[in-house]
């Protein structure tokens, strides 16, 4: 399993009923390519996150498929439309089989 | 794509013109630092009394930036010097050593045991009649009082352990003592400061005193001010410490240069430090 891995959100505490606000994420985590190669020449298994989600009270609003070319700690800025109050679920899968979620509540101004 | 090319362009014209822009070209000179929308910082203030004769004013690097680097100042969660000061969190409960313990064991939170602890290093040691930088602090207590293997100066572990203690200090005025039992050294350092070395003959004032703000290449040309250490730097994607900035600038004059952690760069960072006092301790900072 890879070590280190830390889900971190950032979303707005309020936000006026049908506005869009605007989400940041980051996971931390290695996102091992699978193409590089250790000092014996062995290649280095692949061990990235693969997928990344966002739910809204159960309603997708983001699903992303991700490549071994992403970088390190991947970062996702993105906005969403909230039309009430509720949670943003979000959820990596890695390529281990680990699944990291975290949720933020997000009211109504 | 062509806006891009022709900008290019223009760009080594004036290079090769030997123009340099001055201030226009910086992205924001008058940008005022607020980090997480509430804890401003002083990145230009009046110098301290030794430089006043020298410098009109002290100035953050963060200043000198462009504007998208300085944005990654502004919010903790966009500026990736705090992945690595949320490791160090990690590293500050972690047991090592002989002594089974750990930084928390004797300092327990650190946020009330560090605060403003980074603003006034190096500091006089009385007990060790030394002068200390953060760093030899940081291995005094894992050799002495954890039984543990000191950290390298300029690795990862080490860096990442400064921001953590920089961060709680964060905001508050660079007050670092230039008197009494360190003034010596402190003259050592200053000495160093104006000492022309290597094979391009500058000293750290060539640059940082006389040309600050000018270009160096593509890049503006920072007054060397070290309130901002450990720095994320975007070049390497990871905390650079202070000696491991001097290094490079010294190797910059194609000389040889001084070990981090030697007795050498301890001077000159308490100089540094020195030039600095009166400005924000910003570490994790972030520049280019």
């Amino acid at each position: 399993m890879a070590s280190g891995v830390k889900p971190r959100v950032k979303v707005p505490k309020t936000a006026a009923a049908g506005s869009a606000v605007t989400l940041k994420t980051l996971i931390s985590h290695k996102m091992e390519s699978g193409r590089r190669k250790d000092k014996q020449g062995n290649v280095i298994p692949r061990s990235i996150i693969h997928r990344f989600t966002c739910e809204f009270n159960g309603a997708m609003v983001l699903d992303v498929a991700m490549e071994p070319a992403i970088s390190t700690n991947p970062y996702f800025e993105f906005e969403a439309t909230v039309p009430e109050a509720g949670d943003f679920k979000f959820t990596w899968y890695d390529d281990d089989g680990s699944v990291y979620d975290t949720s933020k509540s997000i009211k109504i101004a | 794509m062509n806006k891009l090319t022709s900008t290019n362009t223009l760009v080594a014209l004036a290079l090769a013109g030997g123009v340099v822009f001055g201030g226009a070209a910086l992205a924001d000179v008058d940008g005022v630092l607020t980090i997480n929308g509430e804890l401003e910082i002083v990145t230009k203030t009046t110098p301290p009394a030794h430089l006043a004769d020298n410098l009109d004013e002290i100035v953050s690097g963060w200043v000198y930036r462009a504007a998208e680097t300085q944005e990654l100042q502004m919010d903790d969660f966009d500026n990736p010097g705090m992945l690595f000061v949320d490791i160090a969190q990690d590293d500050w409960g972690t047991v090592e050593g002989t002594e089974g313990k750990s930084c928390a064991t004797c300092h327990d939170n650190v946020e009330d045991s560090m605060a403003g602890v980074r603003a006034v290093y190096p500091k006089w040691n009385d007990e060790a009649e030394e002068v200390r930088t953060l760093a030899m602090q940081i291995n005094s207590c894992r050799t002495e009082r954890m039984g543990a293997e000191p950290l390298k100066i300029t690795k990862g572990k080490m860096a990442r352990m400064e921001a953590l203690i920089s961060v709680q200090s964060r905001g508050m005025p660079m007050n670092v003592a230039i008197d009494g039992p360190v003034q010596a050294m402190w003259e050592q350092g200053k000495e160093m400061y104006y000492t022309r070395t290597g094979q391009l003959e500058l000293s750290c004032a060539n640059c940082h005193e006389d040309s600050y703000g000018l270009h160096i290449r593509s890049d503006f040309l920072s007054q060397g001010q070290t309130n901002g250490f450990p720095v994320y730097r975007l070049k390497n994607a990871k905390l650079t410490t202070a000696h491991g900035r001097f290094k490079g600038c010294v190797r910059d004059t194609r000389a040889e240069t001084y070990k981090p952690g030697s007795a050498a760069f301890n001077a000159l960072e308490l100089y540094v430090a020195s030039r600095g006092n009166g400005l924000s301790v910003e570490g994790p900072s972030v520049r280019n």
